[in-house]
């Protein structure tokens, strides 16, 4: 008896997510290049993208912060092979940015720049596509703005 | 065994749709409720135990986003089960017996409006000859229904009595959406989906949370009894006019002297099935909520169930009964008994 190792189930499931509130809030804001995260009572960390609830202290986190476009990238890695389903052509940086004002990094791309230049302090400023969508694809990626780069120390208590 | 008890809790009212929360959102909510209810802070709990399914959330990890909503920093002893928290709630019951911790928290989420649960469920079934099949869970409730009616152990009447009974307890719980009254005669000009099933003989889906504080000692309700059993999940082999899961379950739990009873009825047809499995006498009030066929939550649902006993132990019920299922026909069947502290 020849062995079946191959048969046809298809299967489909199809899915109406809401965002909730609070990512509501966050990507309405990117539509509008703005970026909003949310402060938590307690221990008064920002929190970007924003929680309902603080993650240490289970506090609920109610009070919106506008944050900057700018930061400190606090750690990074350089793409530089291609992999399936990669949206980026390599070599290309893939980055923590610590925005001003924020307590968590933000995940993102440092672009517009030689990657060999990507550093750990390096201050950046987000770089929008023309149309934003709901999304933080939105932000193309973060550049260098020519400030001098951050002290190791200004941002240890974040990596 | 050590004394278990329910010192608290707490469901997020089940709505048709909820938009506004999100996993960690809904967590915290209810296990702050749950715990203050039970008059604890989350220092004090020993063991966390969460039930929900990702299938259900539409996305993956949604169990570990719900974590921000207990705030588990510094790193906390914490287990899942992507089943209904009822099983979360056996686990944890299991994990205060070792003896080590005294106080855990069970907490569970579900949307039934983001996906097809139907559908969803279909997929439990055997992957090989089974679920190429599409079987949904109505379709093998309706086997099972003209199996009890050809046995002359239900009939249609008794069928849509079941949906009235529920739709009227409904009407006094707060936390459940609107439903209307109907009458048997209503129910049964209705027309039938599943024949001999009737639309409105299935649970109806909703979106919710709940989550219940756990103790050793203390006072609170106390789990007289817990048990589980699985039946096989081949429907050709199973008798679908007995439920051997439940009443096993039933018989370890020590279910007698029950004064009411809030049970997981996924169709209207299976409801006088678990009576008789489990042996409730017919004077035994039979989900005093509403029960599940007037909002079942997915992963919920079950937990809500032991909730809903403790509740009715709390406003003067001596002995209550708490049942949560799983799986095509009720395969899967989970009971706790409840009594008064000592
Ligand atoms: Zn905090």
């Amino acid at each position: 008896m020849k062995p079946v190792t191959e048969f046809r189930s298809p299967t489909k499931l199809t899915y109406t997510v809401s965002a909730g509130t609070v990512a509501t809030e966050f990507l309405s804001a990117i539509l509008q290049r703005r970026i909003v995260g949310r402060r938590c009572p307690v221990c008064t960390k920002v929190y970007v993208p924003p929680r309902p609830a603080c993650p240490t202290c289970a506090a609920l986190c109610e009070e919106p912060v506008e944050l900057p476009e700018t930061g400190t990238v606090t750690t990074f890695s350089v793409v530089r092979i291609p992999f399936p389903g990669q949206l980026l052509e390599p070599p290309y940086a893939c980055a923590h940015v610590l925005l001003d004002g924020a307590d968590v990094p933000l995940l993102h791309i440092v672009g517009g720049v030689d990657v060999n230049q990507v550093r750990m302090g390096l201050r950046v400023t987000a770089v929008w596509y023309e149309e934003p969508q709901p999304t933080l694809a939105s932000i193309r990626y973060f550049t260098p703005n020519g400030e001098p780069d951050a002290d190791y120390a200004s941002f240890r208590e974040h990596v | 065994m050590r004394p278990v008890h329910i010192a608290g809790f707490a469901q997020l009212p089940h709505g048709l749709v909820d938009n506004r929360h999100d996993e960690g959102g809904m967590v915290r909510a209810v296990t702050a409720a749950a715990l203050q209810e039970a008059g604890l802070g989350r220092d004090d709990v020993g063991f966390t135990c969460s039930g929900s399914s990702d299938y259900i959330m539409g996305r993956p990890f949604s169990f570990v986003m719900a974590l921000d909503g207990i705030g588990a920093w510094p790193p906390i002893r914490e287990s899942h089960v992507e089943m209904d928290g009822a099983w979360a709630l056996y686990e944890a019951w299991v994990r205060l017996q070792h003896g080590d911790v005294d106080v855990a928290l069970v907490y569970c989420f579900g949307k039934s409006s983001l996906g097809d649960v139907e559908a969803i469920y279909a997929l439990q079934n055997d992957p090989y000859t089974i679920a190429p099949l599409g079987l949904d869970p109505m379709t093998a409730a309706a086997l099972q229904a003209r199996q009890l009616i050809a046995r002359g152990l239900l009939t249609e009447r008794e069928i849509a009595e079941t949906v009235v009974n529920a739709r009227r307890n409904g009407q006094s719980n707060a936390e459940v959406p609107a439903i209307e009254t109907r009458s048997v005669e209503q129910l049964l000009a209705q027309p039938l989906v599943r024949d001999p099933l009737r639309a409105h003989d299935a649970a109806r889906f909703t979106d919710g949370a709940a989550a219940i504080v756990l103790t050793v000692g203390g006072g609170g309700p106390r789990i007289a009894g817990i048990d589980h059993r699985i039946d096989s999940m081949n429907l050709g082999v199973r008798d679908l006019t007995l439920c051997n899961s439940a009443r096993i379950a039933a018989e370890r739990a020590g279910a007698h002297n029950i004064d009411a009873a809030e049970l997981y009825v996924p169709y209207a047809s299976q409801e006088k099935l678990l009576c008789a499995a489990m042996g409730l006498d017919p004077g035994v009030q039979i989900n005093p909520s509403g029960g599940t066929l007037v909002a079942e939550t997915p992963m919920v649902a079950g937990l809500v169930r032991i909730g809903e006993a403790a509740r009715l132990i709390r406003s003067g019920a001596k002995r209550t009964l708490a049942h949560a299922t799983a799986g095509p026909c009720l395969q899967q069947n989970l009971v706790c008994v409840l009594e008064e502290a000592p």
